[in-house]
């Protein structure tokens, strides 16, 4: 079976956001780029799903601008066959980007597509119930394990309170939690094999999908700085100042 | 605007969650409501006494038992042919549900708004909360998640809202429900917690986690909180993490145990309105943001602390 992975390329999560002075966004010049954190976790699962022998091809998807490239030869190099670059050097929201993998399942008739939860630039947690709705295909988010057999996947979920287990019918959605697996890193001699595997190259007028954005970002603003306060000798001083706030007797 | 707010509950009763989202819908006009599940007349009584109620609209059938996204949404699809905008908590069932009505509304999902600055205006954290977006909608129709800490709750008496049933939408056949494991507890939940108790990677193990940091929150009538780092090691379940994609919590009183303060950490707790951190790192960066510190051992200091209290 198939599996398509989106992934997307955003501000490195080691780096320290910061935001242009003109109020029109994040500054993202000149800063580390990297693979979601959520999406090498789903690529990760998919080669798993592979080296157990539940899959037989992996799919990278990303839109994005072309250095987006870069993300999809990290995730080749991890173990995926193939990718699908999708330029747009414009922002596509995620209705826009589920609407694109819509049309790429289309295409390819993957039996299970495996996003991120949430891409930690916008943190919108969207695309992956996006694209399950559009699809009509069944949706197991924030996956902490997955069980494919028998036309099934069995997808453990994290869910306020606790766990909870859906059984989906194939295909279907799934997206990943920070608890689903710990992605590998690519060996040398893979970066290297994954230069010539394929990657097309493709533009979202190659699908006939209409992405211009519904929203408008009017400003981005730092939010109210909290400063550092005080700090205290020991333990009694400590429970002076509980005291004092009323938390303790 | 008519608004259709997504009562979140257990089939037994309305989650707390619903009433900062009532308070959202609010601002943008009247407040109809969604009670979906099975079994769930008393769950419908309670949604009509929130105060600012109108229309409660109660969908009672096997295929809503469990919240499924796949069976909720179509239902939700058909409800907004007649309403404007659609609010649903961020809560985990919230996340799931939402997006899947967008997309079938042809809509741009508006995640976690903070504010409702005017009908097609909204305020939103962006990269873990280090900036805040002012967004504006284009869509004829709105679906919008809110972050439950930065709203006022409605209050959950004084309305008298009208009783509805609605037909079900059926069971899609797409998935089903195979059990969950929830975890019961006398502690305050997270979200609603007056003073929260978290520990983070330096409690070594998981025995540490119970003998040190439960004990002092049950002192304090705390609820209990971790970073990520303590839920990976397993020291606690997934539910008790706190951060940029766990919980958010805004509580009176914040106390940071052996947690370093990483971005994500933050973006979970940094409004709440006092923060304690205790660490023996005293340039960790948590100490940048805590109204309080304590620099030392934990080891030495938790179990001092919770004798004296
Ligand atoms: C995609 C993604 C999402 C993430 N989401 C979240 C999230 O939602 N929530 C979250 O918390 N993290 C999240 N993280 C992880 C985050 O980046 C940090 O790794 C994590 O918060 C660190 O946890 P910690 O502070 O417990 O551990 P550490 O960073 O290891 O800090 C341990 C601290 O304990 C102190 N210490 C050690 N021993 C003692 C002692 N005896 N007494 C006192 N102090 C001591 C140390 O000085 C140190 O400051 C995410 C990361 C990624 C990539
Ligand atoms: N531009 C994109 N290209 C490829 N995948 C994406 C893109 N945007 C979002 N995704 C996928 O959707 C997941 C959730 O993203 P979001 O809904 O934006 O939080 C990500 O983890 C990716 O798997």
């Amino acid at each position: 079976m198939k599996v398509l992975v989106p992934v997307k390329r955003v501000l490195d999560y080691n780096v320290k956001p910061r935001v242009k002075a003109d109020g029109t966004g994040v500054d993202l010049a000149n800063v580390k780029m990297s693979m979601n954190p959520f999406d090498e976790i789903a690529v990760e699962e998919a080669i798993r799903l592979k080296e157990k022998g539940v899959v037989t091809e992996i799919v990278a998807v990303s839109i994005g601008e072309a250095k987006s490239q870069e993300t999809l030869r990290t995730a080749l190099a991890m173990g995926a066959d193939r990718a699908i670059l999708v330029v747009s050097e414009e922002k596509v929201e995620p209705l826009g980007v589920a609407k694109l993998l819509a049309k790429i399942a289309g295409e390819e008739s993957p039996d299970l597509i495996i996003l991120g939860k949430q891409a930690i630039d916008d943190d919108n947690n969207q695309t992956g119930q996006m694209l399950a709705g559009l699809l009509g295909w069944g949706q197991g988010t924030f996956a902490s394990a997955v069980v494919v057999a028998d036309g099934v996947a069995k997808v453990t979920r994290e869910v306020d309170g606790g766990s909870e287990t859906e059984e989906l019918k194939l295909p279907a959605i799934v997206t990943t939690d920070l608890r689903l697996n710990e992605p590998r890193y690519a060996s040398l001699p893979n970066i290297m094999k994954a230069k010539s595997k394929p990657l097309a190259q493709k533009t979202p007028a190659d699908y006939g999908v209409d992405v211009s954005p519904r929203l408008t970002t009017l400003k981005v603003v730092e939010p109210a700085k909290r400063t550092a306060g005080v700090k205290v000798a020991d333990v009694d001083e400590l429970i002076g100042k509980l005291k004092a706030m009323g938390v303790a007797k | 605007m008519k608004t259709l707010v997504w009562v979140e509950h257990d089939g037994k009763a309305v989650k707390d969650a619903t009433l900062a989202v009532v308070t959202a819908a609010a601002k943008l006009g009247e407040v109809h409501l969604l009670v979906a599940g099975q079994g769930v007349s008393e769950v419908a009584a309670e949604a009509a006494r929130i105060a600012g109620a109108g229309k409660v609209h109660v969908a009672d059938d096997a295929a809503y038992a469990h919240a499924l996204a796949e069976n909720v949404a179509p239902l939700i699809v058909e409800l907004m042919g007649h309403h404007d905008a659609v609010l649903f908590p961020s809560t985990s069932n919230g996340k799931n549900i939402a997006p899947r009505v967008a997309a079938l509304l042809d809509v741009m999902q508006i995640s976690d708004i903070l504010s409702v600055e005017s009908a097609d205006t909204f305020t939103r954290p962006i990269y873990a909360g280090n900036a805040i977006a002012t967004v504006q909608s284009k869509d004829a129709r709105l679906v919008l998640t809110v972050r439950g800490t930065a709203f006022e709750k409605a209050s959950a008496e004084g309305g008298s809202g009208v009783i509805e049933a609605v037909a079900s939408t059926g069971d899609k056949g797409l998935s089903v429900f195979a059990g969950a494991e929830i975890a019961k507890s006398e502690r305050p939940e997270l979200t609603s917690a007056k003073i929260i108790v978290s520990g983070g990677r330096a409690l070594q193990n998981s025995e540490n986690f119970h003998s040190l940091i439960e004990p002092l929150a049950d002192k304090l009538g705390a609820g209990v909180g971790a970073s990520r780092a303590a839920v990976d090691a397993g020291y606690v379940p997934n539910d008790y993490q706190v951060g940029q994609t766990g919980k958010i919590v805004a509580p009176e009183v914040y106390i940071a145990i052996g947690i370093s303060g990483a971005i994500q950490h933050l973006a979970g707790m940094k409004d709440s309105k006092t923060i304690i951190a205790i660490n023996k790192d005293e340039d960790a960066p948590i100490f940048q943001v805590a109204d309080i510190g304590l620099v030392g051992d934990l080891f030495k200091i938790v179990p001092e602390l919770t004798e004296k209290l």
